[in-house]
């Protein structure tokens, strides 16, 4: 098993007609994934990537049977995609799309949160670069090439320091269960520990990789639920040891500017939880190589 | 988005938050017909800049003649002003507010954030006006309440009485306290703010509730619908260099160091940093180039790096994800026919085509160091830096 997706998954792209929407759509049918259709309001009835397109996501829903979603619509549209995605019965979203105003994704959060706990559905995103269970599905902005298929499963919060993780991996021979991209932005859909919730009750993964960096609470909150939870053995990589305080540093969330935010102190507080962590960017791989010996 | 002061007391004073009387002065004989409209015989003057701690730093001053802020404003208008926020070069004080001085008999402490722990708007009130805040809610975080909103029905009067009774007021002035506390919250819904801050929120000797100061801050990616609060943006009180990175739709941040760095993505370019300094040396900037990185947005950077004097060495790191490692190199090797680069540029292309933009490199004849890892990067920038001294 991996978490969320497989090669089995139907998959809907909402903004399948657009640039980026079409340009991903394509490789991630190219890849192996089940991309049953896509949505573009006043495009319903046209196909697109030899996939039909809808007006709705109830609609695609009803007629494909698509569980999970993902969606490249503009900033301005994005949180009410998303809402839609949610009403629709959606079970799994990604959102790529980077710069939806916060105000927009507190709304977004409390919409969705709004559904009972057993139908709620779970969203990964915005800004993000999706989640690949390598060798199965891709939903994702990827290069899919650079994730081996393994047991180990990979949280981030960027994007290229993601793929960096992966391809270090690769080079030592670690495969991948699952790597979730959560974003950068301030308001995520899930954090660290929703997703670690998953990897923690899947079969296949037998080792966890997190990738946080400064600002937020959610590393702490992810070495509170490892210690307290999780079976599995957890490594750890925090960017932005150099990062000056009060900074805006391209990611919405990546400023530090509360005690407990900064990257030393995220990295005391998972070292004290018993996680392993990388010192440096180019030891993700080897301090997953090291913990992996340990199992 | 930051804006000044005196423009967050505006944009309040128009929801109905009771703010002093005060008027905006760009000289000397602008502030005295400011003080002389106001009336009486003592002004708060105040720099205006995009910063804290302004009290500290000399840039705010109880006046009681023409004279004194004639003085005050010669010596502050058009200069840089350095705060424990600004960095060493501080900020140019682009205008001075002229208030009223008003007789306070207690000082609060009021401000809504955006929660990233509950994800919700959040209210924030302390009896202790004035002081540091964090340090308040450090040592005796019992004189802190926190009110969160429901985002589905926005804040309720209840919320905002319950706030207003724990700061110890007179019965009287819980009323307004509590219908300012409102006026705030409805400010800050309706322009997409990330922060509102008022510190201090007073009481005065005549039983009235007013903001002496504002401090207001917005969320970039809504200015498209926020018109109104974009036109307050201030170019004099953002670094130069950041401002020309983000006419090109590129993410730049300053810092002091010698090692320019070139990286596609927030993580791996606060990663890339991590590395340098590992190494033994210092970066002198943040630059996430984004996900699609053509030709032209490479050259661009560096250009934009090599704007910055200090720069001694130049880390190009990329990881192409939906870009192509041919394109980048070929960016490169465009810049380097049309000018000479003078610093060592070290270059590392990982992911799609990594092969081609390698080749790319070699065949060009050029001046380009390449390493194949992170690591490796980091300690041969350092390296070339070094020896270049």
């Amino acid at each position: 098993m991996s978490i969320f997706i497989d090669e089995k998954t139907p998959v809907l792209v909402q903004g399948i007609t657009g640039r980026i929407g079409s340009f991903h759509a394509k490789e991630m049918i190219d890849y192996g994934t089940n991309v049953v259709a896509g949505v573009t309001p006043g495009k319903g009835g046209t196909t697109h990537l030899g996939r039909p397109v809808f007006n709705t996501v109830h609609e695609a829903v009803k007629e494909t049977g698509a569980e999970t979603s993902i969606v490249f619509v503009p900033p301005a549209y994005a949180g009410d995609g998303i809402m839609e995605a949610a009403e629709s019965g959606i079970k799994y979203c990604v959102s790529i799309t980077d710069g939806i105003p916060t105000h927009d994704m507190i709304r977004v959060k409390r919409y969705i949160n709004s559904a009972k706990p057993e139908e709620r559905m779970v969203l990964t995103g915005p800004n993000c670069a999706g989640t690949i269970s390598p060798g199965k599905a891709m939903m994702g902005i990827m290069p899919g090439h650079i994730y081996m298929k393994g047991s180990v499963g990979l949280i981030g919060r960027s994007g290229t320091l993601g793929y960096e993780a992966a391809s270090q991996m690769k080079e030592l021979g670690i495969g991948i269960s699952t790597a979730v991209g959560i974003g950068g932005d301030p308001i995520n859909g899930s954090s660290f520990l929703e997703i670690l919730k998953h990897f923690e009750e899947d079969d296949e993964t037998e080792a966890v990789l997190i990738i946080g960096e400064i600002g937020g609470p959610q590393e702490a909150a992810a070495a509170e639920y490892f210690q307290k939870h999780m079976s599995k053995p957890m490594a750890a990589y925090i960017a932005g040891l150099t990062a000056p305080p009060g900074r805006l540093m391209g990611h919405a969330g990546a400023i530090v500017n509360t005690s407990g935010e900064s990257a030393a102190e995220k990295v005391e507080i998972l070292q004290d939880a018993g996680v392993m962590v990388s010192p440096t960017p180019s030891d993700m791989g080897a301090t997953m190589a090291k913990l992996l010996q340990g199992i | 988005m930051n804006i000044h002061e005196y423009q967050a007391k505006k944009l309040l004073a128009n929801y109905g938050v009771p703010i002093p009387r005060g008027g905006i002065a760009h000289s000397a004989t602008e502030a005295i017909y400011q003080s002389n409209e106001l009336g009486g015989n003592q002004w708060i003057v105040k720099a205006q800049l995009h910063s804290g701690a302004r009290g500290k730093a000399g840039g705010v001053k109880l006046c009681k003649s023409h004279n004194e802020i004639s003085e005050f404003c010669d010596q502050l208008l058009g200069n840089n002003l350095v705060t424990n926020q600004t960095g060493p070069q501080g900020k140019m004080v682009s205008s001075i507010y002229v208030e009223e001085a008003s007789d306070i008999t207690k000082e609060l402490y009021f401000s809504i954030v955006l929660d990233r722990a509950t994800q919700k708007v959040t209210l924030i009130a302390s009896t202790e006006g004035g002081m540091d805040i964090e340090k308040v809610a450090e040592e005796t975080p019992e004189k802190i309440t926190k009110i969160v909103i429901d985002p589905a029905v926005g804040m309720q009067p209840f919320q905002s009485r319950q706030l207003a009774f724990t700061l110890n007021l007179p019965n009287d002035v819980v009323g307004a306290a509590s219908r300012a506390v409102m006026k705030c919250y409805r400010a800050f819904r309706d322009t997409d703010a990330n922060l509102l801050e008022i510190n201090p929120l007073v009481l005065t000797s005549d039983n009235r509730i007013l903001a002496i100061d504002a401090k207001m801050t917005f969320d970039s990616n809504a200015l498209y619908r926020r018109p109104e609060i974009f036109e307050f943006r201030d170019k004099t009180q953002e670094d130069p260099r950041e401002t020309s990175a983000a006419e090109h739709d590129l993410s730049y941040i300053g810092l002091d160091g010698k090692i320019g760095c070139i990286i596609n993505g927030a993580g791996l370019a606060m990663a890339t940093m991590d590395m340098i300094q590992h190494a033994g040396g210092e970066p002198a900037n943040f630059l996430d180039i984004g996900g699609g990185a053509s030709s032209e947005r490479v050259a661009t950077s560096i250009e934009l790096v090599l704007s910055d004097k200090n720069v001694e060495a130049i880390l190009i790191n990329i990881f192409a994800g939906i870009n192509r490692c041919d394109w980048v190199a070929q960016g490169i090797v465009d810049l380097l026919n049309k000018r000479e680069v003078d610093v060592p540029l070290v270059v590392r292309l990982s992911g799609t085509n990594v092969e081609k933009g390698q080749k790319i490199l070699r065949d060009s004849g050029k001046k380009v160091i390449t390493a194949d890892t992170l690591a490796d990067a980091a300690y041969k920038v350092v390296d070339a830096w070094k020896s270049n001294e």
